[in-house]
């Protein structure tokens, strides 16, 4: 049985956990835990402490595993960890959260970094009022033209399926560049 | 919907470029941050929600261009302008402020101009630089809401000159590098400062200006940075120039307060990164799996 890994990363709150179990066939592994105070109550319930672990079956032969890393620094330690072999990664960014940009873009560069693997970015919650769209976002977080940012909304099935495959088109890309 | 946000997490600069590569239109206002009280996380950041008080500024942009900015409570009007730039004497904006109350800018610069007063390159010239003055302004604030409305333009009756972004970001960058500088020099606040030995000898023949007499007075290795700048009313900025200057002239150095805490070790030793043996065939597998779902 062959396995392939997938990486989905980003900042606190970015909709990492939601996004795979948006696509998982199985009820999405998720390290979480209650969140404590009040003022982090108000993002969310709960965080991923130390990762989310979901599954796509192919076949009898192939699976393929997403895993969305937690978006707390302190819980960076894992991302190294989670990074190992991965065959792409997602980049998630909240577009109605511009103060997570810099912290996104150095998410970015930091599993550029990991491995030389393709990778694409999505620009999460285009559903809100306040979402920058993805080309203001481009422009926000310098990403270079030759790579995908692609408006997101990750409760929707149809709409994490374009990322995922948009990164997969990516990988194609890649390996026909050899 | 209107891009907004918060300066301290996308600055001047960045908005900026972004519109000039944008090409937009429209009007960026900046608006006095209104402390909240309340904690908002950003991961493993706290730091206290800022939301959108009095109007303070906006700048607006035609197709990527500035055509106009203003500060609030400033008066931007022609007259002032050209009195300010020394193109018209104190007595003459005042008599034409009288007699021109209800005149539009365009309409002032017209009869001015007819009346050799001034010519056409001093209205432009000014109302350019009147604008810059406010935007450079506006390039050391790093803590106010914004929001951009691209269906917002100015007032007709307002003279506009349209300027390239291009130059105006290329200075703005200039002056916040000056600031990045400082703040990579001098990254942690929470150090504090000792005399060197034989304080005296060094402090012998230097003046120092009261805002440098001020820190010193402050200096303690218990004292952090911070808390000297706090207890002297000094922005951040401020108080890191101040240092940088008696640091380089050898009249302090920093020390780690008691207690402080070693800051974690963040290189960690990383193996090279390993590509996974993957075939072109398998990810054709997994597309058409997704394509399935």
């Amino acid at each position: 049985m062959q396995t392939v890994k997938m990486v989905i990363t980003g900042p606190f709150s970015a909709g990492k956990t939601e996004f795979i179990r948006s696509i998982s066939e199985i009820e999405v592994v998720s390290t979480e835990q209650n969140i404590s105070t009040d003022a982090e109550k108000k993002e969310k319930e709960q965080t991923t402490v130390a990762m989310d672990f979901g599954r796509i079956t192919v076949d009898d032969d192939l699976v393929l595993y997403l895993f969305g890393t937690p978006g707390q620094r302190r819980f960076d330690f894992m991302w190294e960890i989670l990074a190992e072999g991965m065959l792409g990664f997602v980049v998630m960014v909240d577009s109605a959260k511009p103060e997570t940009f810099r912290e996104a873009k150095s998410i970015l560069e930091t599993f550029r970094a990991y491995a030389p693997t393709p990778y694409v970015v999505a620009a999460n919650k285009q559903d809100h009022p306040d979402a920058w769209s993805a080309d203001d976002l481009r422009i926000a977080l310098r990403i270079e033209e030759g790579v995908k940012l692609l408006p997101c909304v990750a409760k929707d099935k149809e709409s994490v399926k374009g990322v995922l495959l948009e990164l997969l088109y990516s990988i194609l890309e890649e390996m026909d560049a050899g | 919907m209107p891009l907004q946000g918060n300066l301290r997490d996308f600055s001047t600069t960045q908005l900026l470029n972004l519109i000039n590569l944008a090409g937009k239109s429209g009007t960026l206002t900046f608006f006095e941050g209104k402390r909240t009280g309340e904690v908002e996380n950003l991961g493993d950041q706290k730091r206290e929600r800022i939301v959108a008080g009095q109007e303070r500024a906006a700048m607006s942009f035609r197709s990527g261009k500035l055509i106009f900015a203003k500060m609030t409570g400033q008066d931007g009007s022609l007259i002032s302008v050209l009195n300010k730039a020394g193109k018209l004497t104190d007595e003459q904006a005042r008599i034409i402020r009288e007699r021109a109350k209800n005149t539009t800018d365009k309409a002032l610069a017209l009869l001015l101009i007819n009346a050799n007063y001034v010519s056409q390159n001093d209205v432009v010239t000014c109302i350019q630089q009147h604008t810059l003055d406010v935007v450079y302004n506006l390039m050391a604030w790093n803590d106010n809401p914004f929001r951009l409305d691209e269906d917002v333009h100015p007032d007709g009756s307002r003279i506009q000159v349209p300027i390239d972004l291009e130059n105006v970001i290329i200075e703005g960058a200039r002056r916040i590098r000056e600031i990045a500088e400082l703040n990579q020099h001098l990254p942690n606040l929470d150090m504090a400062l000792k005399f060197p030995d034989n304080p005296k000898e060094k402090f012998k023949g230097i003046h120092l200006s009261v805002e440098e007499w001020r820190v010193v007075s402050f200096v303690n290795p218990k004292n952090t940075i911070r808390q000297i700048a706090k207890a002297n009313n000094m922005s951040e900025t401020e108080i890191r120039r101040v240092v940088y200057g008696l640091e380089q002239a050898g009249l302090v150095e920093m020390v780690k307060p008691p207690g402080m805490e070693q800051a974690a070790a963040g290189d960690r030793r990383r193996r090279p990164p390993q590509k996974p043996q993957v075939q072109r065939v398998t990810v054709n597998r997994l597309i058409d799996k997704i394509r399935s779902i």
